[in-house]
């Protein structure tokens, strides 16, 4: 693997090598001296043209612990129109030396165009671009649920896990789709029909309207955040009617299967699509997902930059 | 024994005959089997198809405004490249053909030019904005007499300004060419609406965005008797709408472009915005019914849609590119390649459906001639056994996107007459001097 731009171009044997090393650079997380010298002298720069806090600050804490230097460019809008072009952007990054980009983009497509042309040659790794995908996400999802669900097995088969929110405008969910399904697990999409995509019948999962229909059944309950915006352009009527139907309370918590767990990526709406006790119930996983999150990207260098997977008891 | 200026020798014309054709001056003076008296200079044809010279609806030229991009020049260069003898000026340049003094200044231009006929397609409604009617009396009444009115780009959108602007041109034949888009169900789509725009987040722009506004404005034509062409048709619905106005009598005309005809929305997936067009590209179910329809006749006419645009406005991210790709170098191959070598259609097809409908649509009474004596010589000599491969620094336009590049394309267009005068030999323009 050079680049990480879509869960698409990732095998499952991709997939779970990159979780596995996950695993092992977690233990160094655990130990006094969190960091590891193996991308010493290296450059990653991360490119973020769209505000996020905790994906950035994520993969500038992973790329620490493997001792690289870490470049943060913020660039916010970086379009022809509003200012310095990507192409400009990207050459800039290329005559600095960055060995590795890590792009949070608001164009959908954004980090595949960085790989794809001739502008820069380091490694591009997509952080979220636009509504398209949100590869090292899904990735720390899986690592999170094969934890807690997978009985010791390195794939997540005979795992259930229900997709709940807008899908239409969420790169978490298009990548976790993806990987989930490519793990084994059995995915459920559950939304009102305005927030589902033409298309999403060509998907591999399911999709049902119902979330009361869909919480009992399965293993994981992945909520996703409602936009401020979604609001004012039809997709439902309003915030509360939303909640009724598709927001996980305590009422639909006490319904989930045991060993279930709640997972969101992130930033929550407490009391829109996750009630604040569900959000801090024992089933949510969400604050593990965030210290998951750095293991998983610190594997996702690893890989990338050094071109293998670290095997179990290599440290 | 007479004398002519030039004799084309030993092409077959799209009906099958083999033909010496003969022209002096601005006109076709004889069509014969063997030509045996004195020729100034001689074309050999052998093996080549000879068709009227090309007529394009639907061409961006960009100047005046976008010079960067194209201009009536070397568009006009693009279009002799690719076998035509006529170009329509879409009127959305900057500032907008909305007025005589525009339509005029293009006109004029093209005349300057003098590789084909340019003719000004004027503006519906001022500034393209879709409230006001643009001064449509004055741009037809004009020395570039416009009968093409067009706001394309945009569609016209509101039911009353459209019901109005067809009634209007009524007064001396004209025809609204409409750009089917319904704005609000397309507010930043970026493609097709399927299942590759699901999968790669790019917002979706539904077929029926265009098939509703093709059944209205069907619908309103026949209620004001007035003539409507529906410009860039993409989808198989849009088809049906007017395969069924058609029968119903309805006047109104349509056209494809030679990408819709080849081109998928699959090749969004690599995000290069080379494919990002508007209308988008659509399904594989769509093109197979475009090029039945154009095959049946249910769709009249090929139109470019030659859009050109500089290199940074393809050299970004999808979603902030420039809509367009040219297309006046490459028609003719597309049309052979999709319509020809599928045993769809055959040449006397062809001609009609490049030549003689776009010519009858437009009014241009000047082009789309039959091959006769004492018609205008206006010719494209195509060579459909040679082929030629794309190459974007190639072109003739001013910019470079095209989809094509590096492929490999049927049917080398060798020679096109305009009024009688060879603007393109043997694969190469004739007024290099000039450049």
């Amino acid at each position: 693997m050079r680049h990480l731009l879509s869960i698409a171009d990732v095998s499952k044997a991709e997939a779970i090598s990159i979780l596995d090393t996950a695993n092992e650079l977690a233990r160094v997380s655990e130990g006094a001296v969190k960091k590891l010298p193996t991308l010493r002298g290296r450059t990653i720069v991360n490119l973020f043209a769209e505000d996020s806090t905790r994906t950035r600050i994520s993969f500038e804490a992973a790329a620490k612990r493997l001792s690289a230097d870490v470049i943060n460019f913020s660039a916010k809008g970086s379009s022809v129109s509003k200012g310095e072009s990507l192409k400009d952007t990207a050459m800039t990054l290329q005559a600095m030396g960055a060995d590795a980009v890590v792009i949070r983009h608001s164009a959908s497509g954004a980090a595949q165009r960085l790989a794809d042309s001739q502008w820069m040659s380091g490694s591009v790794i997509n952080a979220g671009d636009g509504t398209h995908e949100h590869p090292s996400q899904a990735l720390l999802d899986a690592f999170t649920i094969r934890k807690h669900l997978s009985l010791g097995k390195s794939d997540l088969e005979g795992i259930s896990v229900a997709i709940v929110g807008d899908v239409l405008h969420s790169r978490v969910a298009r990548s976790n789709v993806l990987l989930l399904s490519k793990l084994g697990a059995k995915v459920t999409l559950v939304a009102p029909p305005t927030l589902l995509p033409v298309g999403v019948e060509t998907w591999p999962c399911t999709v049902s309207y119902d979330l009361d229909a869909v919480v009992p059944f399965v293993d994981v309950v992945m909520m996703l955040r409602v936009q401020q915006e979604r609001m004012t352009d039809f997709y439902f009527p309003n915030a509360r009617e939303y909640s009724r139907y598709f927001g996980l309370n305590t009422d639909r918590m006490k319904v989930m299967k045991s060993g279930s767990i709640v997972m969101h990526p992130g930033p929550m709406n407490r009391g829109l699509e996750i009630s604040a006790e569900v959000a801090d119930s024992a089933r949510s996983v969400i604050t593990e997902q965030v210290t998951n999150g750095v293991s998983v990207r610190m594997a996702i260098l690893y890989v990338l930059l050094t071109g293998g997977a670290l095997e179990a008891g290599m440290n | 024994m007479s004398t002519v200026d030039l004799v084309i020798k030993g092409g077959q014309l799209s009906d099958g005959r083999k033909v010496d054709l003969c022209i002096s001056g601005e006109k076709i003076v004889d069509v014969t089997e063997k030509f045996v008296g004195q020729a100034t200079s001689t074309v050999d044809a052998q093996g080549c198809i000879i068709l009227p010279g090309l007529v394009d609806l639907h061409t961006h030229l960009r100047e005046p405004g976008r010079e960067d991009a194209e201009t009536v020049l070397s568009g006009s260069r693009a279009g002799a490249k690719g076998g035509f003898t006529a170009l329509s000026a879409m009127a959305n340049t900057s500032p907008v053909a909305d007025t005589a003094g525009v339509v005029e200044q293009v006109y004029r231009l093209g005349q300057e030019a003098g590789l084909l006929d340019v003719f000004p397609i004027g503006a519906v409604t001022q500034g393209l904005k879709g409230q006001t009617l643009s001064e449509i009396g004055a741009m037809a009444d004009s020395v570039a007499q416009v009968r093409v009115f067009s706001d394309d780009g945009n569609c016209v959108s509101d039911p009353l300004v459209m019901r109005r602007a067809l009634e209007y041109i009524k007064k001396f034949g004209g025809v609204i060419a409409q750009h089917a888009q319904d704005p609000r169900m397309t507010v930043g789509s970026q493609m097709n609406e399927g299942a590759v725009s699901s999968r790669l987040g790019l917002k979706g722009w539904p077929a029926v965005a265009e098939e509703a506004i093709i059944a209205r404005d069907v619908l309103l034509a026949d209620h004001v008797q007035s003539r409507l062409h529906i410009c860039h048709l993409t989808t198989a619905g849009g088809v049906e709408i007017i395969r069924w106005a058609k029968a119903r009598g309805i006047n109104v005309t349509a056209e494809v472009t030679p990408h819709h005809l080849l081109l998928t929305d699959d090749l969004a997936s690599s995000y290069d915005p080379i494919y990002k067009v508007n209308p988008p590209l659509r399904t594989q179910r769509d093109v197979h019914a475009l090029r039945e329809a154009l095959a049946d006749g249910t769709i009249d006419i090929v139109a470019t849609d030659h859009a050109p645009h500089p290199l940074e406005d393809k050299e970004c991210e999808w979603q902030e590119a420039a809509f367009g790709m040219l297309g006046l170098e490459t028609a003719l191959s597309i049309v052979q390649k999709t319509m020809i070598d599928t045993s769809l259609m055959n040449w006397d097809q062809v001609a009609e459906r490049m030549s003689h409908a776009p010519a009858r649509i437009g009014g241009y009474i000047q082009q789309g001639q039959k091959i006769a004596v004492g018609s205008n010589a206006n010719l494209t000599v195509i060579n459909p056994t040679q082929s030629w491969r794309v190459d974007r620094d190639l072109v003739l336009s001013n910019s470079s996107n095209t989809p094509y590049h590096g492929h490999e394309l049927p049917g080398v267009v060798l020679h096109t007459f305009y009024k009688g005068k060879q603007t393109l030999n043997n694969g190469a323009m004739t007024d290099k001097e000039k450049m």
